[in-house]
């Protein structure tokens, strides 16, 4: 793949398109590994969102500062401890999940601190991923997985059916879902046809 | 002839208010002028003002060089000026000396027209609260409404800050760099021994020294190797100095051995040459008393509910003084309001000083935010 397919890849305008359907207009967003702002922008421009990226890296929060939107420089492994309970109608983390360490502490305070949560990220079970795996002998180098094994910024690599799994084991309630495979929705066998998987959820009913 | 990103020669200029001036502390002011600068020029819809506060030794003069003494360049002179990240060709920039000072405002060695001698030790403690009031005044006095950003580092900063709290409609943007929403007990602890440098100093004469034509240059030199010390890095002074000897090898006396001790004695000797033991005494009150939370028993977010300006708040990491720990409860005291902000911890070596260093990254920051700033 050459460099313009990576990035567009990388900044999924098709997820950003599935998210702004989501989210409510006038919405209050947390946006964690925000990039250079272009997802927060992109609802403010579609939704009238406002809010906040999460940033680490120097070069992106300059970017997102260019783009206009609000970042603040944070390292995400750290937690959300800055910010209050459910000061937010949605926490977002596009493309980022699998890059998280610690995956079960980024999904339980994103539900502290938003009412909502939405997630992206790269399925692993995409067919073609599978292939590359299964009958090229290699880890999968994709539109979505843009990286090879020795430089890539994820450490969790997982499927559709992997998320389902997690949350359902712990208490997330999922309320949408979009899978989509080259800016297309796909509905039939989305963990084999799908390369981007979109969730909405929260934290379901307290008994 | 001037380099092409500098303001080039500037005039200081004074600004005279016959409105008396109700301090904090209770005090009146009936009359005073302040000294003031200005770069760039007031757009007709008078949207590009950009107003810089300055900090504890710094005054009016931020940018360009006297016609008269061309070494004498502004303290931000590396962040304003045309194309400079503080663009004067698209804002009205002010500098002003604040109340109290040594710089031409009126201050402790200014004329008391009640006595006809010095104020001295009889000149009001002034605070952050007090310098914003004056400074609205000057806003009055050059036609401006609001300002499109009003910005400053560690003190400087403060009074941006204080501006969005007590002039929520007279600010647009807030840059605060390098700050703190209180000091600390230690910052306080530093204050006081500079404090206790001047005022035990013979030469003082409990603050009438001017009467006495002697200056307590002693205690103006502690004060001021002190706070040096406060506003570099560990890391920074081991690699400017390190263990380096002054002449090659140790005297076994009492004079400078090594370079650190040398140039903290020029930096107090050049200091106590221009600064009035007055002003210091009153600058660092000024510092120990900010705290905008404590009316709202302690809780900064509250302090901060009425202001509508957006914030560009900036840390350094080898800041001990003000670390990014002090700027980051700012941050989440904004956040909790809703209010529009953008947060950066630069990475440098240089300490609290980083504020003033022509660093690449934090000018480009500052660069990006004020390029998106509507000026009307």
């Amino acid at each position: 793949m050459n460099s313009a397919d990576r990035e567009s890849a990388l900044s999924g305008r098709a997820d950003f398109e599935a998210i702004a359907q989501w989210v409510r207009p006038d919405a209050q967003v947390l946006d964690l590994g925000c990039g250079d702002g272009s997802l927060l922008r992109f609802l403010k421009d579609k939704r009238g969102a406002s809010g906040y990226g999460i940033e680490i890296d120097d070069a992106k929060l300059l970017a997102s500062v260019r783009n206009g939107v609000n970042v603040l420089q944070s390292d995400l492994e750290t937690g959300l401890s800055g910010f209050e309970s459910g000061s937010f109608d949605y926490v977002i983390l596009s493309q980022t999940l699998q890059a998280v360490r610690h995956t079960e502490q980024i999904i339980r305070e994103m539900l502290r601190v938003g009412r909502e949560g939405i997630v992206t990220f790269p399925n692993f079970g995409y067919w073609r991923h599978r292939l590359q795996v299964f009958l090229g002998g290699h880890m999968p180098v994709s539109r979505s997985l843009p990286y090879q094994w020795y430089n890539t910024p994820n450490v969790h690599l997982f499927t559709i059916g992997d998320f389902e799994s997690f949350c359902a084991e712990h208490g997330v309630r999922i309320l949408e879902r979009a899978v989509m495979d080259r800016g297309r929705i796909v509905s039939l066998w989305p963990n084999l046809r799908g390369s981007l998987a979109v969730y909405r959820f929260d934290k379901g009913q307290r008994p | 002839m001037n380099a092409p990103d500098s303001v080039g020669v500037v005039v200081a200029q004074k600004a005279q208010f016959d409105e008396p001036l109700h301090l904090r502390s209770g005090a009146v002011i009936d009359r005073y002028e302040l000294a003031y600068e200005t770069y760039g020029k007031l757009n007709a819809s008078r949207g590009n003002a950009v107003l810089v506060c300055h900090a504890l030794n710094a005054a009016h003069h931020v940018a360009g060089v006297y016609a008269d003494d061309l070494q004498n360049i502004g303290w931000w002179d590396n962040l304003v000026g045309p194309g400079k990240p503080v663009d004067t060709e698209k804002f009205f920039v002010v500098g002003v000396n604040n109340l109290g000072g040594c710089h031409g405002s009126t201050g402790p060695a200014s004329i008391n027209p009640k006595t006809g001698s010095p104020w001295g030790a009889e000149f009001p403690v002034v605070t952050v609260e007090d310098w914003v009031a004056a400074q609205a005044r000057l806003a009055d006095h050059l036609g401006i409404e609001r300002f499109a950003t009003v910005m400053g580092g560690s003190l400087g900063a403060m009074q941006a800050l204080q501006w969005t709290i007590d002039q929520p409609n007279r600010v647009a943007h807030a840059l605060v760099i390098a700050a703190a929403p209180r000091l600390s007990a230690q910052n306080i602890a530093f204050n006081e021994v500079a404090r206790q440098a001047i005022m035990t100093d013979p030469d003082f004469h409990g603050g009438n020294f001017y009467a006495h034509g002697v200056v307590p240059r002693r205690g103006l030199r502690l004060a001021r190797m002190l706070g040096h010390i406060t506003y570099l890095s560990d890391d920074a002074m081991a690699e400017k100095f390190g263990r380096m000897l002054r002449t090659g090898s140790l005297k076994f006396n009492f004079d400078v051995d090594f370079e650190i001790e040398s140039y903290l004695r020029y930096q107090g000797d050049k200091f106590s040459d221009y600064f009035d033991a007055n002003t210091y005494l009153r600058i660092t009150k000024a510092l120990d008393y900010f705290d905008p939370a404590a009316k709202y028993g302690g809780d900064l977010t509250q302090a901060l509910s009425g202001a509508r300006a957006a914030f560009l708040v900036v840390s350094f990491t080898s800041d001990w003084r003000f670390s990014p720990a002090r700027s980051r409860e700012i941050v989440k005291a904004l956040v909790d309001n809703h209010l529009n902000v953008s947060y950066a911890q630069i990475e440098a070596p240089h300490g609290h000083d980083a504020f003033l260093m022509d660093d690449v990254h934090y000018h480009d920051l500052l660069r990006a935010y004020l390029d998106n700033i509507d000026i009307g």
